[in-house]
């Protein structure tokens, strides 16, 4: 709290009523804002009240996430029978076992009180590229490259007003993805006067501009064998798609049933009305 | 006004049952028989809906519980266990956060509803009093439990509002350390606050019980603010208040319905879905939005100790509304200026909410500070002055007066 009461400045505004003060408050507070612009609203196909995975986009992003992201990104919650449950990428339960089966998993102790690896089974969880936090920093200079499991409901940014209100009536909530499309495609030249420390990199969209993260991704870096364009900004796409279901992965089947609550709550509204303007009839 | 008991049971086994304990009469004469005024609009659903929402509260809440582990390293995990393999857990968890947003929406407008309609005049103070302390309970309980996922808006939110103790002269660090049953907010602190947030719900239940029960003695306020006279003013809780509560509720679960289902991050911190890390402090430390008046109050006063007795003011006056607020009128229909002054309030706490969500700098501070202002002008100069300078409109003799002459006129 001492930091907070540090920064109090003094503002002459004259005299102005509370009111007075409200009605003025956009233009008085413009000054804000951190130079970071806002990301894009992309199209997902998740969002809205009807919103589905792709699946041919989330399995995309699952080979995205294992042949770049998953060097530097954990993802502890990430089981390999999640590749098979329905509402995902939705491969078959053989497919997941081979992608499991080529991760080697430590096990153990065994009746000899040895640990031991064996292949990975559908229960087991994603095999973090490194042993712990220390490990992860000293290999990227310094920087943690963040969990992945629930990294897309983890980051956002301000929409403002009205916006704000706007978005609880199109149930747009769909901001982190949207941030970190924009930040896969930020990487730029910083702008001149801007100097980048040693080990860093200028991105657009990263809260201080200069991130750890070398630019991940590059075109023709992951073959795609079903056609989809090898671009940066597809792999963005299908990557952000994926982890947006291992952020939330009963998110299909929430909206599916929020719709039948909806229509049973409008139709049991309406019996109660009508049975409410019935009873009170001889009261008016 | 106490409904009497009407209830004569036929059934012998229930007869034998009623003389020894007349439980069966007793719900009878609160629910059914009980004289309800008729002339209740829908702001006065809000006391059946704020049941209806505590009782939602405590199921999802204790089978969460069940799935929920109480540790600084395994609490985070444990969460997200319940969303992704607990069945139907992800439903449970979403429940019940939002919930709580949906548990403070009903909340402020059944006090802001009191507010407007002098529902806190005599004969109404304790019952008035009795819900100023299910508010304090509940912003308690809304604390604590926001603390349990320990990601990094709990563990700093935690950080903050304990730190406020240690504003008190003498005592303060001592109380701090009490609090968090060590010297940081730790493993300690989250099994106490576990602890805390299931057994303040049960509190909140009985000083319901207490609340509904002073209800029952003095009965219900209405738009007229004027008692009920004859038997012609009021209606049978049953079937009439039965029926309108159970729609307003049903409208009122579609409304919940709405964020549960289609956006149950919304009212939350995306921070809070990054475990707690003691050693990274977020960029904005923001409370629960429910909270946000008073943490603007708390940060207008350029002194730790002056902000905190500032923001725990703003929730006493609350205590003294029905003393200060000097006039004999109750209803804010026949209070001309009274309504003007008490929408300009409403503003001042929207204002104050979206200020506590703002940082604490330049044109921000200005405006908190005018605001919280006139958050205790309100209630200290203005209710008793207007008592004494207003002149009311004609109140009707008689509710039902009040309802044929609008009926006539509409």
């Amino acid at each position: 709290m001492n930091m907070r009461f540090a920064s109090l400045r003094s503002l002459s505004f004259g005299v102005v009523t509370a009111v007075a003060m409200l009605a003025a408050a956009p233009a008085a507070f413009a000054q804000e804002g951190h130079g970071a612009p806002k990301p894009h609203r992309e199209s997902w196909t998740f969002a809205g009240p009807f919103g589905k995975f792709d699946r041919a986009q989330v399995q995309r992003g699952f080979q995205v996430f294992r042949e770049v992201c998953s060097s530097c990104h954990a993802a502890h919650l990430f089981a390999f029978r999640n590749l098979a449950q329905p509402g995902g990428p939705e491969f078959s339960e053989a497919q997941a076992k081979t992608v499991a089966e080529a991760y080697k998993v430590q096990d153990g102790p065994n009746d000899a009180g040895d640990m031991f690896e064996r292949p990975g089974r559908l229960s087991d969880h994603w095999p973090s590229p490194f042993p712990n936090e220390q490990a992860a920093r000293a290999s990227n200079g310094g920087a943690y490259p963040p969990d992945f499991s629930v990294l897309a409901k983890a980051r956002t940014y301000e929409v403002g007003f009205p916006g704000f209100l706007i978005d609880i009536v199109r149930q747009y909530q769909e901001q982190g993805p949207d941030y970190i499309h924009a930040l896969l495609n930020g990487y730029k030249d910083a702008p001149e006067g801007v100097t980048v420390p040693e080990g860093a990199y200028y991105n657009e969209y990263f809260p201080g501009h200069a991130i750890k993260m070398p630019p991940p991704l590059s075109a023709d870096q992951v073959t795609y064998t079903d056609g989809t364009p090898q671009t940066v900004d597809q792999y963005s796409r299908d990557v952000t798609a994926f982890m947006m279901w291992l952020a939330e992965p009963h998110l299909e089947e929430r909206k599916r049933i929020g719709f039948q609550v909806m229509i049973f709550l409008i139709v049991f509204a309406g019996l109660l009305y009508f049975t409410k303007k019935k009873v009170w009839k001889s009261v008016h | 006004m106490s409904g009497h008991a009407t209830f004569e049971p036929k059934n012998p086994a229930l007869k034998w049952f009623e003389s020894r304990l007349p439980l069966v009469g007793l719900l009878h004469s609160s629910f059914v028989a009980y004289p309800t005024p008729r002339n209740l609009n829908y702001w006065w659903t809000f006391g059946g809906i704020l049941s209806l929402m505590l009782v939602c509260q405590i199921l999802s809440g204790v089978v969460l519980v069940m799935h929920y582990t109480p540790h600084v390293t395994l609490a985070f995990d444990s969460v997200e266990h319940i969303m992704r393999d607990v069945s139907y857990g992800w439903l449970l968890r979403y429940i019940h956060a939002n919930g709580a947003s949906m548990f403070f929406i009903a909340v402020y407008i059944h006090m802001f509803r009191g507010l407007y309609y002098g529902s806190y005049k005599a004969p109404r103070e304790v019952l008035w009093i009795l819900g100023v302390i299910i508010y304090l309970l509940m912003m308690a309980t809304g604390f604590m439990g926001y603390v349990l996922p320990w990601g990094q808006m709990s563990f700093w939110g935690a950080t903050v509002i304990t730190n406020l103790f240690s504003a008190f002269p003498v005592v303060g660090p001592t109380i701090v350390e009490w609090l968090w049953g060590g010297f940081a907010v730790d493993n300690p602190t989250l099994n106490r606050f576990f602890s805390l947030h299931y057994l303040l719900p049960f509190m909140i239940a009985g000083v319901v019980i207490l609340h509904v029960w002073a209800l029952h003695v003095v009965g219900q306020n209405n738009p007229t603010g004027v008692e009920p006279k004859t038997p012609k003013d009021t209606v049978p809780f049953t079937p009439y208040a039965t029926i309108k509560d159970g729609f307003a509720m049903v409208c009122f679960l579609l409304f919940f319905a709405w964020f549960v289902f289609y956006i149950p991050n919304y009212l939350g911190h995306a921070d809070n879905y990054i475990p707690a890390n003691p050693l990274v402090t977020p960029a904005h430390i923001v409370p629960e939005w429910y909270y946000l008046p008073f943490y603007a109050m708390l940060r207008s006063v350029p002194d730790k100790l002056g902000g905190v007795l500032t923001m725990f003011g703003a929730i006493i006056v609350l205590f003294f509304v029905p003393w200060l607020d000097t006039s004999k009128v109750r209803s804010a229909a026949y209070r001309p200026l009274f309504r003007q002054f008490f929408w300009i309030w409403v503003a001042v706490c929207i204002g104050l909410g979206w200020l506590g969500s703002k940082p604490a700098e330049g044109g921000y501070v200005i405006a908190g500070r005018i605001l919280t202002i006139w958050y205790f002008a309100h209630f200290l100069i203005i209710l008793p002055l207007l008592g004494l300078f207003e002149k009311p409109r004609q109140v009707p003799a008689s509710i039902t007066e009040a309802v044929l002459g609008k009926t006539k006129s509409a």
